[in-house]
């Protein structure tokens, strides 16, 4: 594939915000959101093209004699060549995921931007103050996502990673005015930071021990590679296990090099996708606008860590207590998230904690992945997932847009009974929740149904528990949905007119995400995105994801699913008593559960009380009395010399030439000196 | 004679050439068309610039008159970079030698000028004393007059006064250097003096040496041979304080590691390896503790000049093609940097006259794009990534690095704390700009187009050479192809 598409799919969102940042200012306000929503537009097209040509073409360079699809260099060029051997590269990886991720990616991006034309401006049509900067950092944030995708090596990976935080920064502080969106920018960069750390020892310490920073040389191809030189077996977990207990890694406090490296890079991940116990910035991460909730917290950027994990995964498939962590943290921060977006009152919370359950479904499905069951069946069903999860939760968050611009609230309390009166809003979200529920033909049907079966297949009680937590996500889901849409509506006062649905370019992202979220799980996956790029079917048509199905673990879980569902329909479907009498039955749980079991309290004693309290103050004193104390000191005797010398400057060329002359004696008697 | 011989200098015709073109065009148009004096010039060069970019550069060493004078890809390519530096002083200088006081002269200054870098190509092929010695005063000299420029400025002529004054007396000294060595060995070829010369060192030698070295370091000005520095650049004219801190010191620190490493290589551990540890030293430190205390700018980029030219040798310290790659490098990076920072001093100085750092208080209310280029200039000066500046520190900080003994250690530590220090005066500059809380004393003023052309191209060369590997990788390459350092032992 010629280099030229790939480049301009980099290069357009960079000029673009170059352009909105640089010119925005002069420019009016709906031509700066035409420019960056066209920009976005033709990124999307070409994204498609390349995707397409990428999966269909059956060109050599992507696919092999045996149908397996291949990694493919569009381009990779010597960036900072600092010696020969310490080169860093920029590059153009084209594989499943990446494609994949592309097409995801600049989806949401897309709509997300067509829809903030609309949502930027207020009811009387007055645009927002920074309505062009807006624009630059969504061209720039989709810019270092795709950067992030399609990176060749873990570095480049690395740079966009960073830039993926400082982009998204900048979007969820957009309100800078307001004080709680400033200290939820500076609470998520922060967390997210922290992890990074653990992220770069972790690519630091990969690196050292294998001699390279090219994902090339991780995945399956790189690792036949090594075993072919190794005369291993490396097609089954048992093969490469046998593997690493011959080669010599190094072992560092228990565990081998490998797996430290491994597990301190999935810390990366677990912070940006919001993994327990790191993700407490993503709630706060609300007060950004909302098509930025759509876009980053949805979509994109929280997808990061499990994208990570897929990209090294033949790795982590050498270190199975790499993969067993990943899957407890994972199911762990299932449950958990569920539990708490069953109590939230704020309808962007509610889905922030659910978006946090959904992505610990793919890393549980990540983790649970194995060659051996169904050719990485887990694999497949995560990213699969990915796929779904990303369509239906920004459509989900953009009608939660939808709706907070209609009332001017995100409680919904203030909302009840709106169906009437916003009708595309009620349609498309009532299909969003029919997704997550994974109600069959939607797409969460299909993607959640595979993870479960990949975690049968792996242990009956992960799978009891994961599915008890697909059964609290339906049921938080319609309780969230009645409570907004049924229910009886408030009196409008008088003088305002009645909430409406929203102008066209709001609507139409609503509609092709909820025609998408109906037919997505329709795609046959599994013979695009496995691990390997080995196809799971001989053939494919319309209904082959129904015909792969596992019924038995199928049927279970759509039964809890409508079970769930009635559930929530008794209880929430009409004002009544129900749910005060449950909450008054377990005061302890919903106490835990509506302050999201405490973990912010938990933060703030451990950083304030322990951290400030018992090390930086000691610390800090230290620094002022003794390391302060000896720089001023250092400081005021170079202002004292600086101030001592100031008169060899004296402007008297005689005095010049002594010193001219003195100096060449002293330079000759130096050197003597040092001979002798 | 071999007539064939003089196309090995095609560099130095090519530039003979523009500068006759300039000359012819200065004294024989008619008076209407030199109007277009600055502009001819700018474009002659700038084509020259390009000519010998790409067809200037022999594929491989060449030498010419019995071997007085050696071109090479490397020589070539530091001739390349003073050309880039001399096409945005020339800019750079457009507003000024079209002002009211300097518009009979214009063409003067575009004659003395190139007639310097003339003698500057010649001091860095030279591979005979004697030839290096005219290449010297003719690089010399006519900068005497260039620094009076401003006949009306008491201080120009001072300035230019002490200039000469020095210059003469560190000639003296340097050719007083070349006496004793042509006593020892018998020859001023470079390559004689090393044959001749053998591997044993006496006294007799370190002085000479200690001579020749000081003659350089005048012109580089090292510390103590620095005096002279300050009120020059003061005093002399904003277009020749710029020229003269960046394209003279930059052929004087290649031509500085050619001598010391063709004609006396094989002492390069006993003798001036300590002699270069202590001006570095000197150097840097002292600039640095001068440059602090500084109010008036050019007089702060003189110390700032100073100090920076103390980082430059590190590259001679590293002695292998490493060093001179990042030698070079740095001083690329140093011309842009340096030039944007003269760039906006002078834009300032043509409008308002004002030199002073507590005029430029609160500059970034009033003129923000000029304020944005200084903090550009003032941050790649001090090494802050991702800035330009920043990489050149680390090549050069490398390559000395890699030299691997513990004095080297022990000096790059003290250069690192050094540049802690710079860190401090450049960013006073920064400070006084953008956080200065006074009234701004500059009003808004649009700067020429010249000015603005040249203040872009710097600022993009600041932010583009660090971060675009090949320029280093180019220059790498070119040096690592060096013929010079087949005689290190």
């Amino acid at each position: 594939m010629e280099p030229v598409i790939p480049i301009i799919i980099l290069a357009l969102p960079l000029t673009m915000f170059l352009v909105l940042g640089l010119f925005g200012h002069k420019m009016a306000h709906r031509t700066a959101g035409i420019l960056g929503t066209l920009g976005m537009g033709v990124t999307m097209v070409l994204a498609y093209i390349t995707a397409f040509t990428y999966f269909f073409s059956g060109s050599s360079e992507f696919i092999n004699e045996e149908g397996v699809r291949l990694q493919s260099l569009i381009f990779n060029w010597d960036w900072l060549a600092f010696t020969d051997s310490l080169v860093i590269r920029l590059g153009f990886l084209l594989d499943p995921i990446s494609a994949l991720m592309l097409v995801v990616i600049t989806t949401i991006s897309f709509m997300v931007h067509l829809y903030s034309n609309g949502y930027m401006r207020d009811h009387h049509g007055v645009w927002e103050t920074g309505f062009q900067r807006f624009y630059a950092f969504l061209s720039l944030f989709s810019f270092s996502m795709l950067g992030l995708v399609v990176a060749t090596n873990i570095f480049q990976m690395y740079i966009f990673w960073e830039l993926v935080g400082a982009s998204s920064y900048l979007l969820i502080g957009f309100y800078y005015t307001k004080p709680s969106a400033v200290s939820a920018s500076k609470k998520a960069f922060i967390v997210t930071r922290f992890a990074d750390l653990g992220f770069l020892i972790g690519i630091l310490v990969l690196s050292f021990y294998t001699g390279t920073f090219d994902f090339t040389n991780f995945t399956s191809v790189g690792v036949e590679g090594m075993a072919n030189v190794y005369q291993v077996d490396i097609t089954t977990a048992e093969g490469i296990r046998n593997w690493i207990a011959t080669s010599p890694a190094p072992v560092f406090m228990g565990g081998s090099v490998l797996t430290w490296a491994l597990v301190l890079i999935f810390m990366g991940g677990m912070g940006k996708s919001a993994m327990m116990p790191l993700h407490i910035w993503l709630p706060d991460a609300m007060e950004g606008p909302t098509p930025v909730s759509a876009l980053i917290h949805a979509a994109t950027m929280v997808v990061a860590g499990v994208f990570l994990v897929a990209r090294l995964f033949p790795l982590y498939l050498m270190e199975e207590a790499a993969l067993n962590i990943i899957t407890v943290v994972g199911a762990l921060t299932a449950f958990y998230a569920a539990m708490v977006a069953c109590t939230q009152v704020d309808i962007k919370r509610v889905l922030a904690f659910s978006t946090i359950s959904q992505i610990a479904f793919m890393m549980v499905s990540l983790g649970v992945a194995r060659p051996e069951f169904h050719h990485g069946l887990g694999y497949m069903a995560a990213m699969f997932h990915l796929f779904t999860h990303a369509m239906f939760k920004a459509l989900l968050f953009l009608c939660a847009g939808a709706l907070i611009h209609a009332i001017g609230s995100n409680d919904y309390t203030a909302m009840h009974g709106l169906r009437k009166h916003m009708p595309i809003t009620h349609i498309t979200f009532l299909i969003g929740c029919l997704a997550i529920a994974g109600i069959i033909p939607f797409a969460g049907f299909f993607s959640k149904d595979e993870i479960l079966t990949a975690v049968f297949g792996q242990s009956i009680f992960w799978y009891i528990w994961m599915s008890a937590v697909a059964g609290l996500t339906a049921f938080y889901m319609f309780r969230l949905y009645y409570l907004i849409f049924w229910w009886k509506e408030h009196k409008i006062p008088e003088g305002h007119h009645a909430p409406h649905d929203q102008p066209w370019t709001m609507t139409l992202p609503l509609v092709i995400l909820a025609v998408i979220s109906c037919v997505a799980g329709f795609v046959p996956f599994g013979n695009l995105v496995t691990w390997n790029g080995h196809p799971m079917f001989e053939s494919v048509n319309f209904f082959t994801n129904l015909g792969a199905l596992d019924w038995s673990v199928a049927s279970i879980s759509l039964a809890v699913a409508i079970v769930a569902i009635l559930l929530a329909t008794v209880m929430y479907k009409k004002e009544n008593t129900l749910p005060a009498k449950m909450k008054n039955a377990l005061p302890a749980l919903w106490d835990w559960c509506y302050h999201r079991f405490y973990w912010d309290e938990l933060y703030m004693f451990i950083t304030h009380k322990i951290i400030f309290g018992c090390i930086s103050k000691p610390i800090a004193w230290f620094d002022r009395h003794v390391i302060d104390g000896s720089m001023d000191g250092m400081a005021w005797v170079t202002q004292r010399i600086s101030f001592a010398i100031r008169g060899l400057q004296s402007g008297n060329i005689q005095f010049y030439v002594w010193v001219y002359l003195i100096g060449v004696i002293l330079l000759g008697a130096i050197t003597a000196v040092c001979l002798i | 004679m071999d007539y064939s011989q003089f196309l090995a200098m095609k560099q130095e015709i090519a530039l003979l050439v523009v500068f006759l073109l300039v000359f012819l065009y200065d004294t024989f148009m008619p008076r209407k068309a030199l109007g277009a004096t600055s502009a001819v010039t700018s474009v002659l060069f700038l084509l020259f610039t390009v000519w010998s970019f790409i067809w200037g550069v022999p594929a491989d060493s060449v030498e010419a008159f019995a071997g007085m004078y050696v071109t090479s890809p490397v020589c070539a390519m530091i001739k390349n970079i003073l050309n880039v530096g001399v096409l945005i002083v020339l800019i750079q200088a457009t507003s000024w030698v079209n002002s009211e006081f300097q518009i009979v002269r214009r063409g003067e200054y575009y004659e003395l000028l190139l007639v310097t870098l003339f003698g500057m190509y010649l001091m860095i092929s030279a591979r005979h004393f004697l030839l290096f010695l005219i290449g010297l005063e003719s690089a010399s000299l006519p900068l005497a007059a260039m620094v009076a420029f401003d006949k009306h400025r008491y201080e120009s002529h001072e300035a230019a006064v002490k200039y000469l004054m020095t210059a003469v007396f560190s000639s003296a000294i340097f050719m007083m250097g070349l006496s004793f060595v042509y006593g020892l060995s018998g020859s001023l070829y470079f390559e004689d003096i090393a044959m001749q010369l053998g591997s044993q060192s006496n006294t007799m030698l370190v002085m000479a040496l200690a001579f020749v070295v000081s003659g350089l370091g005048f012109k580089l000005s090292l510390v103590p041979f620095h005096l002279w520095t300050a009120d020059v650049y003061q005093g002399a004219p904003t277009p020749v304080t710029s020229y003269l801190s960046v394209i003279s010191k930059g052929a004087a620190a290649f031509a500085f590691l050619v001598i010391l490493v063709q004609a006396f290589g094989q002492f390069y551990s006993q003798v001036w390896e300590w002699m270069l540890y202590a001006l570095i030293i000197a150097t840097i430190t002292i600039g640095n503790l001068f440059a602090i205390r500084q109010r008036n700018m050019k007089r702060f980029l003189a110390f700032s000049s100073i100090s920076q030219a103390g980082y430059i040798m590190l590259g001679v310290v590293g002695c292998n093609e490493m060093g001179l790659a990042a030698m070079m490098y740095y001083i690329l990076v140093y011309i842009f940097s340096n030039l944007a920072a003269f760039g906006v001093i002078g834009a300032i100085e043509n409008k308002t006259g004002m030199v002073e750092m507590t005029d430029y208080n609160g500059l970034s209310k009033t003129n923000p794009w000029l304020s944005f280029s200084m903090t550009l200039a003032m941050f790649s000066l001090a090494g802050i990534p991702p800035f330009a500046g920043f990489f050149s520190k680390f090549f050069i900080f490398t390559s000395a690095i890699n030299q691997g003994s513990i004095a080297i250690y022990v000096l790059v530590l003290i250069a690192l704390i050094n540049t802690i220090i710079s860190l401090y005066y450049y960013l006073l500059v920064v400070k006084a700009m953008y956080i200065s809380p006074e009234e701004p004393r500059i009003g808004k003023f649009r700067s020429t187009c010249s000015e603005r052309v040249s203040l872009w191209v710097t600022v993009l060369g600041i932010i583009l050479l660090g971060i675009v590997s090949c320029f280093y990788n180019t220059i790498f390459n070119a040096a690592s192809l060096s013929e010079l350092f087949g005689f290190i032992a």
